[in-house]
């Protein structure tokens, strides 16, 4: 099973993902998102458009590697894989 | 609801109240996201913020405790097969890029409106209606306003005509490039009959309950295009509707203040340079005398901060023949405010604005005396009694 790491910023918005190790059956990064999904409804959206593409602002880190397809999230997924969440350092 | 002001800004939702004679206003929600629009549904007392996070997209969010707490509610998506035909900005070569046809996805929740049978209107970027008639636990795209012929037509079924007549708005507070639908004014006699104005296009009518829309721009004119009198490609910043006379209606247009009292079918130039009458974002009307309309000025339009530094509000009386300039209690010296589309509301006597500066005005006499709410609060994009 593949490990998720979420950034803190998603925990505000779903907070029962909070304090937790979260660990998905997934064989792509699709995937994992859609278990994630499962586990907090809601979730897939802030990752992804609604056309399933990536944010603009958001990063997939899959050990340590970006992710290549931002548009259908289909780098593979292993089993001692870990899957990184977190958004760009921008704003203000 | 006259004693409650729901405030949108760009860190968070507030709420304003008056308590022991005062108005005061506090964080009630969304800290640190920015808040496009925030308002009450007068149907059922919920009250339902827009939201824009940057990272992670538009949301809706709502309360049904009045702003104690606020929940995601059931999310606004473009259906698959939206598309619509954009153009980039000009690259960093300089060079114009075509026009193509963009996947549509949701960039901005940028009003919402509220109909006397209890249907929710959502206007969005890129220019999408969304309508919902179960109190928004889902929402359906107008695909009659969204297949228009002035955008190429129907672009689910194929390709269309290739050309769109609804251009960007980069000026919108985030930088989307491509047409929004920022007001949405329901006809409280008829809810078959509806307008919307968008960003960059102009005022569209329907008097079937959205099946079909029509241009309503006549005598509205745009002094940046080759043709003043061009159809389309007006850039209403925002149009407001008098709920007890219907057929008046103001728009604060980019090139002007316009007035209708033939429900659209034709609009007056009654700006006043003179007076400082001409730019600016937001309009305000009053619920009984469609007449009575009030402005916030500002330096049009390479400037966009209020005028010689001394902030005013315009009142006129009698459908734009005349304007008087409100100064009491707003700061007369070194003000730059500006003042967004949505951030100025009337109800009854009672009058609010917000400011990109994060000052909050309140009149309680029609706008002849203000007080000032706040001073530092985050950027207003929002202010609506509710």
């Amino acid at each position: 099973m593949a490990t998720v790491v979420l950034t803190r910023h998603l925990h505000a918005f779903f907070p029962a993902l909070a304090g937790q190790e979260l660990r998905v059956d997934a064989a792509t990064v699709a995937e994992v998102v859609q278990a994630i999904e499962r586990l907090a409804p809601g979730f897939a959206f802030y990752i992804c458009d609604e056309a399933g593409r990536l944010r603009p602002h958001v990063n997939i880190f899959v050990d340590q590697q970006r992710v290549a397809d931002r548009t259908r999230l289909s780098d593979p997924v292993g089993a001692d894989t870990e899957v990184f969440i977190l958004q760009a350092l921008s704003g203000g | 609801m006259t004693s409650r002001v729901l405030v949108g800004t760009r860190k968070g939702t507030f709420i304003v109240e008056k308590r022991d004679g005062r108005w005061q206003p506090r964080l009630a929600g969304h800290a640190g996201a920015g808040s496009n629009f925030v308002a009450r549904d007068p149907n059922t007392g919920t009250l339902w913020a827009l939201l824009g996070h940057g990272h992670w997209g538009a949301k809706l969010s709502r309360s049904t405790d009045d702003g104690a707490t606020w929940h995601d509610a059931p999310q606004i998506k473009y259906p698959p097969g939206a598309r619509y035909i954009g153009t980039d900005m000009p690259g960093e070569d300089g060079a114009e890029p075509p026009s193509k046809i963009r996947t549509a996805t949701l960039l901005k929740l940028w009003c919402i409106a509220f109909g006397p049978t209890g249907r929710i209107y959502v206007g969005t970027i890129p220019g999408g209606l969304f309508e919902s008639d179960d109190g928004g636990e889902h929402f359906e795209l107008n695909r009659p306003l969204w297949n228009h012929e002035s955008r190429g037509g129907d672009l689910f079924a194929g390709d269309g005509s290739g050309q769109t007549q609804w251009f960007g708005t980069p000026a919108s507070e985030s930088g989307e490039f491509a047409a929004g639908i920022h007001s949405i004014v329901v006809d409280p006699s008829d809810p078959n009959h509806i307008l919307v104005a968008v960003s960059t296009a102009g005022v569209l009518e329907t008097t079937d309950g959205g099946r079909s829309w029509r241009s309503r721009n006549k005598g509205m004119t745009n002094d940046y295009l080759p043709d003043p009198n061009a159809e389309w490609g007006h850039d209403p910043h925002y149009v407001a509707l008098c709920p007890a006379q219907p057929n008046h209606l103001w728009q604060q247009n980019h090139c002007g203040v316009f007035y209708s009292n033939d429900g659209a079918k034709s609009w007056i130039n009654v700006s006043q340079p003179e007076k400082g009458v001409r730019f600016g974002f937001p309009v305000a009307v009053d619920a009984q005398d469609g007449r009575t309309a009030w402005l916030v000025p500002a330096v049009a339009d390479m400037q966009r901060t209020a005028i010689d530094g001394g902030l005013f509000v315009a009142r006129t009386t009698d459908g734009g023949q005349s304007w008087q300039q409100l100064r009491n209690g707003l700061p007369q010296q070194n003000a730059f405010d500006v003042v967004y589309r949505h951030a100025l509301d009337a109800s009854g006597d009672t009058l609010a604005f917000g400011s990109t500066t994060g000052n909050l005005y309140i009149s309680e006499d029609r706008g002849d005396h203000w007080q000032t709410v706040g001073n530092n609060l985050p950027p207003i994009y929002s202010v609506r009694f509710g």
